[in-house]
């Protein structure tokens, strides 16, 4: 039996973000190994349009599963769905970008199949027609090579740890009935709040720019915020920075903030303690600054500069507006 | 209103973690084992609400012997009583073991809130809320900052890319904690000593009605093949006593020419 990949394709407000264009392109080279069948999931009160979008990545159809009480993301109805159409399609493997709304979805929907689940893998490895996953455990102090017993199995696959590949074909378009009784959709979305307007999320963006300790008070987060617009990325925090108060929380990298890996990541001013390299360590390459030479961060980046920060990063973000000008 | 709080006892997140020999766990011997931080916060939210609107808190947790000082810890925080779910059969669940043990116990008392940490820290699935949530057919609302409890409802804030989400949902409900929800009480001595005289009940396999397969390593759907130490990633260029202009331009062409990330 063909152990065939459903992708659940995450879209907000009719759009279809990148982490879930890498999940389906993780998919396509998946199920190409397995010699599967690569289906995409799009849930919502009309998704049809975005399913063009998809073409690019490769799957040989695309799920749609419409209905008006599926306008907004509702873990419950959202994870009914899934299950549902992971069982109609027999489909081995389920993945989900391990966005908010994938780590949310998936256990719940894992739940309803007795499925396993790996959350916020950075690997995913096919041999001899199995699937095994790797995830860093333990503040990356460790990664864990997983795999799945029974069936279905299901992964979330951490944001920017997988390109996104183009493999355009023209995939069939299927329609799922879906029927769901209002009452059954208990907890519900009443309304957003925009942190802060037009910012990217420091988890979504291909580059952050972060800083710690020595950024010494709120006014100096301007010089990070500066790069990091100048680089067109999310400004992050350390630890220390946040819990001192000078900015929010949503910043925060590390253990008990926000684990991302962007395709850089600049570290300004931070010493590197093990809680923020939890947050940090699988991006794909590392940058510090730093006034101390012998401070761990040095040890995990590809790249640093040894002196003040207060000089180094004016001219960082001067050097960076003039190459992107050219 | 009853709460329940779901802790996990986790290796201190400042542990120097070393790999055993089997290749598929860690050295606990000299670990520093504590309530992950993230259950913190859901003790502490349970703690303020049940000292705004009365009620009772009782924490459980699913452990070996010593995953008991995480409950002391808990009743000496200021929780009322607690649940040890122990068995030499629970050993190597996985998070839909652990879901199954919890919402087997959960169900032996009506609860009107369940509150969880976001996830264990360690191992970071971030599953058992939700599972949980789906497995005793409450609705959930996870990750959440700001929470407020009122006439059988709850309203939430919960973290999302760059926003919150303000979700409104009927009571009973599970909901799990992020960072930011409240800022956790260390134990008083007055709390540690009263924490003596509080009951811990123990909740066998057969005392929850489970099948043995449906737990433990036999029951694991997800199996840890092998665990190993990161890839050490290769001695970088740091560049030093350089002009900070020069060294910008420097660092901006390697980014650009050699790592090809800009």
């Amino acid at each position: 039996m063909p152990k065939d990949v459903l992708v659940f394709v995450e879209s907000r407000a009719g759009q279809v973000k990148q982490p879930s264009l890498q999940a389906l392109s993780e998919g396509r080279r998946v199920a190409d190994g397995l010699g599967a069948k690569l289906r995409a999931l799009l849930i919502g009160s009309r998704v049809e349009p975005l399913a063009s979008e998809l073409a690019a990545q490769g799957p040989d159809s695309v799920l749609l599963a419409e209905h008006r009480l599926l306008e907004h993301y509702q873990a419950e109805a959202f994870a009914a769905v899934l299950a549902e159409a992971v069982q109609t399609t027999a489909s081995e493997y389920a993945f989900l970008p391990a966005t908010a709304m994938g780590r949310d979805l998936a256990p719940r929907a894992a739940a309803r199949l007795d499925a396993g689940l790996a959350s916020d893998c950075t690997h995913v490895e096919v041999s001899g027609g199995e699937l095994r996953v790797k995830r860093p455990v333990y503040s990356g102090k460790a990664v864990a090579t997983v795999r799945f017993s029974g069936s279905p199995s299901f992964a979330t696959l951490r944001p920017n740890a997988f390109p996104v590949a183009s493999a355009p074909r023209t995939p069939s378009i299927e329609k799922l009935a879906v029927d769901l009784q209002e009452s059954r959709i208990r907890a519900r979305t009443t309304g957003i709040k925009a942190s802060e307007a037009g910012e990217i999320d420091v988890a979504e963006a291909a580059i952050v720019v972060s800083g710690g300790r020595a950024m010494k008070g709120p006014e100096n987060f301007a010089l990070i915020r500066s790069l990091a617009e100048a680089l067109g990325g999310a400004m992050g925090a350390s630890r220390a920075a946040v819990d001192a108060g000078w900015v929010g929380h949503q910043y925060q990298v590390g253990q008990t903030g926000k684990v991302v890996s962007p395709t850089l990541y600049i570290a300004c001013g931070i010493s590197g303690a093990i809680q923020h390299l939890a947050g940090m360590s699988t991006s794909k390459v590392i940058v510090a600054i730093n006034k101390d030479a012998e401070a761990p961060i040095f040890k995990l980046a590809d790249y640093g500069i040894v002196g003040d920060l207060y000089e180094i990063l004016p001219k960082l973000t001067e050097e960076v507006r003039r190459m992107k000008g050219q | 209103m009853k709460i329940a709080v779901c802790i996990k006892q986790v290796p201190d997140t400042e542990a120097k973690i070393r790999i055993r020999a089997d290749g598929r766990s860690i050295e606990e011997a000299g670990v520093n084992f504590v309530v992950s931080p993230y259950d913190e916060y859901a003790v502490e939210e349970a703690l303020r609400l049940k000292e705004k609107q009365g009620g009772e808190v009782v924490a459980f947790t699913v452990g070996d012997e010593r995953a008991a000082t995480a409950l002391r810890t808990v009743l000496a925080m200021g929780a009322d009583s607690a649940v040890h779910l122990k068995d030499a059969a629970f050993e190597g669940s996985d998070a839909l073991g652990i879901s199954r043990i919890l919402a087997a116990a959960l169900r032996k008392t009506p609860f009107d809130l369940i509150l969880f940490g976001k996830q264990g820290v360690g191992t970071d699935q971030g599953q058992v809320g939700p599972r949980v949530a789906e497995l005793l057919d409450l609705p959930h609302v996870s990750v959440v900052v700001s929470l407020t409890v009122d006439a059988g409802r709850l309203t939430a804030e919960r973290e999302i890319e760059g926003a919150l989400e303000i979700v409104e949902s009927p009571l009973p409900a599970v909901v799990t904690a992020q960072k930011g929800l409240n800022e956790p009480r260390y134990a008083s001595l007055k709390g540690i000593l009263a924490a003596k005289k509080k009951e811990i009940r123990t909740f066998t396999l057969s005392d929850l009605g489970l099948e043995p397969s449906s737990v433990g390593a036999a029951g694991a759907r997800e199996i840890w093949e092998k665990l190993e130490v990161p890839p050490s990633r290769g001695a970088g260029k740091i560049l030093k006593d350089m002009e900070p202009a020069a060294a910008a331009r420097e660092l901006v062409r390697l980014l650009r020419e050699e790592a090809k990330v800009l």
